[in-house]
């Protein structure tokens, strides 16, 4: 039997969500074709505004990509809009005369963004929020410096578009009609506070304001004029005041329309052949703006569709703000009324605002504001009907409180959850179907507790309660069950099994670990090509030859690329020791080649910064021919050792760190590790050369000396944990070899030591390096790979090894035809 | 995106094939700035203006991975026949396209 043809016109949430859930409830059935306005995939409106902001990038915000539709065989027509239904012939009409034909017709045509029909709404530079071409409107004119924006309505998305405009550098104003911020969603007290947030965070307020024309100059928006006579500047107006259903190709076919297009309970229009879901309907006198509800239709649609059950009854609205350390929730009637009964927490010190409004004893509606971790349970509350009489007295303290748990233990919370409380909001997902999905499923990572029940696919928002939920089904079997990361785009493999195959399969080459692993690109990527270079020089010291091509430039060219294209070159000072010799021969290069800034390190060096690309190798030549060599600080490998002074010259020194930090750097330079690896040697424990805030710190103490490990101060701040205590200067430096080496080999490329060392344990680390004959092979491996590694790069590069790299191709064409 | 590019006046033989450097790149200064040439690991031949649609990053300087390349700065990856930025940069500007032939193992650039 031939399929029934089903066409969706409309490929925007609403559209491909009633398809997914036909498709799970009788894949065989139709075959479907969808109409797409837009030119693209189908993806998440509500994540607009993140992208806005610059959280997100489109790609994490596509839901279906065009797999999708080729796997399910959906004949996709993008960018392309119906004009015309022909309810007699079953047919529909797009654009460039594309005619195909039905037994069942889906409507999602969405909504169109209102434009208030103000003088000048037809300039340059008035836009809507409502689709990706917005947003990149929006960005390019946050671009301009000084740039400014006025958004129009104070709603949900006005305020999530003036958000994203200030985190764009751009000074946003959102000009309101009413005194209340979101009032649809908040009360007075609830939008004071939300008005003050966003002055925080740099976004002003217009409130009470009335919008009387848009001022242009040469037909480009100049500002917005208010009735009380104010003009507020801006280079950018964006309308939000609202959407309205869009019905116009409903209604010249002829189908009841309201203020949208009127649906029964299983979605069908007054066409029993042609269904609608989304933000076009009107069912039972309701429009809907908001994800949750949609998707209760699309389940009511399928059901339809499929012969199966469900019906739908209309909605339960709740909101949150997806405006990034605001916190706000609303649901029901947050404004109470007649016969309700209010109750209000307060705490101006963290500001937080919470009321929650009773109804015939049953939670009818709640605001929070500061603090919406309960937001999910009262609207559960709310929804159940529960009554809630007899835990009136702390229902306002939240879950924990009136569960009569401790308030600090989430777990607890979470755990205390009904199994039908609703986790995922935007996609209706309950506790028991995530649950369940778990166990009965066998999942293990948040990726595929999206993929199967859909809880935090959507806005993210529920991210941590859905890990909780992982957490607390799978105990201690979460980590350990976690898949592996992939390497990247180019495989399915981790990076330990990765490494670990490159060594029990003797893969020696890039070509042979791309083969052997089932790369699916032909020469990796700019993320796996670095880390297999890594892994392979690791793996096979003196063995495999080094790929230049696969390193980033700063390790191709010895120096740190800046943000104009000149490099900064750091020599290697021993421990940090100078002399006057090296000093001379630095400020003669600075000279000799013009370099327009010197400045002393972190780390305790000098970085000469902004020298000319062509001018590296002979810049090189002079401080080689002082004695000096390559500092390595564009190194994914050995960077510094910093020292104090010691037993040299400091009353308080207990020993020789000057002399042990200069001893460990001679020995290690040059070595290649996963990340950077930076080194301390402080002589007491006052600790002046920093070291417990190094990848690796030595402190000297009167009985010898701690070796520390797992430091850092860059994005993370961290200090070191002690590793072990060894009592001679020869035991230290074995010691650390011997970890460094440990890191060499089980880090993963671009992982600090300190996160190596959250992932296998300090426990493990300590095993290995306090058996002596662990300690003692590990110490050799290095010593082995270090024979091929302590090679000065600049010297062979002065001596014309890669000049390349530094020459151009040809200067042919540098100057003009004469 | 590149179908203003001029038909070029003159041809200017830059070098061989072999003097770039297998998933590598060389750049040849110009009076307009560095043109940038890329050579691939199939053995094909890119030309760009050598700064990336983003910040201007030198795309000679990046890795060049199948028929792209990623920005040293800020790791952009752009597509080396297009010169438009790939994934989730799509539709971002670009890095124009300058002709390139390849005659007998010679590269030759043109000039517009």
């Amino acid at each position: 039997m031939a399929k029934e043809r089903l066409i969706v016109v409309g490929n925007g949430m609403a559209g491909c969500r009633a398809v997914q859930e036909v498709l799970k409830r009788d894949p065989e059935r139709y075959e479907i074709t969808i109409f797409g306005a837009e030119p693209r995939v189908n993806y998440d409106r509500i994540m607009l505004s993140p992208v806005l902001a610059g959280e997100k990038t489109f790609a994490d915000i596509v839901i279906n990509d065009e797999a999708w539709y080729r796997d399910n065989a959906i004949t996709l027509h993008a960018g392309r809009a119906v004009q015309a239904i022909d309810r007699e012939a079953r047919v529909v009409r797009a654009e460039g005369g594309l005619e195909v034909g039905y037994d069942r017709l889906i409507l999602a045509t969405g909504s169109d963004p209102i434009r208030l029909p103000l003088p000048g709404s037809d300039l340059k530079g008035v836009v809507t929020f409502r689709d990706l071409d917005d947003v990149e409107a929006m960005v390019a004119a946050s671009a301009q410096t000084g740039a400014r924006a006025v958004v129009v309505g104070g709603g949900l998305l006005g305020i999530e578009a003036a958000y994203g405009l200030v985190r764009r550098g751009m000074a946003a104003t959102v000009v309101h009609l009413v005194d209340v911020l979101m009032e649809r969603q908040l009360d007075a007290s609830a939008g004071f506070l939300l008005a003050d947030a966003l002055a925080a965070k740099g976004v002003a307020t217009e409130l009470g304001a009335v919008s009387e024309e848009i001022v242009g100059l040469n037909g480009q928006v100049a500002g917005l004029k208010l009735k009380d006579g104010r003009t507020l500047p801006c280079d950018l107006l964006v309308m939000a005041v609202g959407i309205r259903p869009n019905t116009s190709l409903a209604k010249a076919a002829g189908l009841e329309v309201g203020r949208g297009l009127i649906v029964d309970d299983q979605m069908r229009t007054s066409d029993p052949r042609i269904s609608a879901v989304g933000e076009c309907v009107e069912h039972r006198g309701q429009c809907y703006g908001l994800v949750a509800p949609i998707w209760e239709m699309c389940k009511a649609l399928a059901a339809g569709l499929t012969d199966t059950a469900g019906d739908y009854a209309g909605s339960v609205l709740s909101t949150r703000l997806k405006v990034s350390g605001v916190d706000v929730f609303s649901a029901g009637k947050f404004a109470g009324g007649d016969g309700c009964e209010d109750i209000v927490f307060r705490d101006a010190g963290r500001g937080v605002y919470k009321r929650v409004v009773i109804e015939d004893g049953k939670v009818a509606g709640a605001v929070l504001f500061g603090d919406a971790a309960d937001g999910a349970w009262y609207f559960d509350l709310m929804r159940q009907n529960t009554p809630v009489a007899e835990i009136r007295e702390t229902l306002i303290f939240g879950q924990s409180v009136t569960e009569g748990l401790r308030g600090l233990d989430p777990s607890a919370a979470v755990a205390a959850l009904a199994d039908s409380a609703e986790v995922c909001g935007c996609n209706g997902v309950c506790k028991g179907a995530i649950t369940g999905a778990i166990v009965e499923q066998g999942l293990n990572t948040l990726d595929s507790v999206r993929a199967v029940t859909k809880a935090s696919a959507s806005c993210g928002s529920c991210t941590p309660l859905v890990e909780k939920l992982l957490i607390l089904t799978l105990g201690d079997g979460f980590q350990a069950q976690t898949g592996p990361k992939p390497v990247c785009g180019c495989t399915h493999h981790g990076h330990t099994e990765t490494r670990r195959r490159i060594v029990a399969e003797g893969l020696k080459s890039m070509p042979a670990v791309m083969q052997a692993l089932e790369w699916t690109t032909p020469d990796g990527c700019a993320s796996c090509r670095p880390a297999l270079n890594y892994y392979l020089i690791c793996a096979w010291p003196g063995d495999y030859q080094d790929d230049k091509q696969s390193r980033f430039i700063n390790e191709r060219v010895h120096a740190n690329i800046q943000k104009d294209g000149t490099y900064s070159v750091v020599p290697r000072m021993w421990g940090g020791m100078t002399s006057s010799d090296e000093l001379r021969a630095i400020a003669d290069v600075v000279d000799k080649f013009n370099i327009p800034s010197v400045k002393v390190t972190g780390g305790q060096r000098i970085d000469l910064l902004g020298v000319q690309k062509d001018d590296l190798p002979a810049v090189w030549a002079d401080l080689n021919a002082a004695g000096m060599v390559s500092g390595h600080a564009y190194a994914k490998g050995l960077r510094t050792v910093k020292t104090c002074v010691g037993t040299d010259w400091c009353r308080f020194g207990t020993q020789d760190s000057t002399g042990l930090g200069v001893r460990l750097e001679k020995f290690m330079w040059g070595s290649w590790t996963p990340a950077k690896v930076k080194l301390g040697v402080s002589g007491c424990p006052r600790n002046c050369a920093e070291a417990t805030c190094k990848d690796i710190g030595v402190i000297c103490v009167d009985s010898g000396y701690e070796i520390h490990v797992g430091g850092a101060a860059g994005l993370h701040i961290q200090g070191t944990e002690l590793l072990t205590k060894v009592a001679t200067e020869e035991e230290a430096i074995w010691t650390i070899c011997a970890v460094t080496q440990a890191y060499r080999e089980q880090g993963w490329y671009l992982e600090r030591i300190y996160k190596w060392m959250a992932r296998v344990g300090l426990d493990s680390i300590r095993a290995e390096v306090e058996d002596p004959a662990a300690r003692r092979a590990l110490h050799d491996r290095f010593a082995y790979s270090q024979r091929f590694s302590r090679v000065d790069p600049w010297a062979e590069r002065v001596a014309g090894r890669h000049t390349e790299e530094f020459n151009p191709l040809s200067r042919r064409m540098e100057f003009a035809p004469a | 995106m590149n179908a203003f590019v001029k038909d070029p006046i003159d041809w200017i033989d830059v070098g061989a094939i072999t003097d770039i450097p297998s998933r590598g790149a060389r750049r040849v200064p110009t009076p307009t700035g560095d043109v940038a040439i890329f050579r691939t690991g199939d053995g094909k031949v890119f030309a760009l203006k050598d700064a990336c649609p983003h910040k201007g990053g030198p795309l000679s300087q990046g890795i060049v991975h199948g028929h792209a390349v990623t920005c040293p700065l800020h790791a952009w990856s752009i597509d080396l026949a297009t010169g438009e930025p790939m994934g989730a940069d799509r539709g971002k500007g670009c890095a124009p396209v300058v002709p390139l032939e390849v005659r007998e193992g010679r590269l030759f650039l043109g000039r517009i």
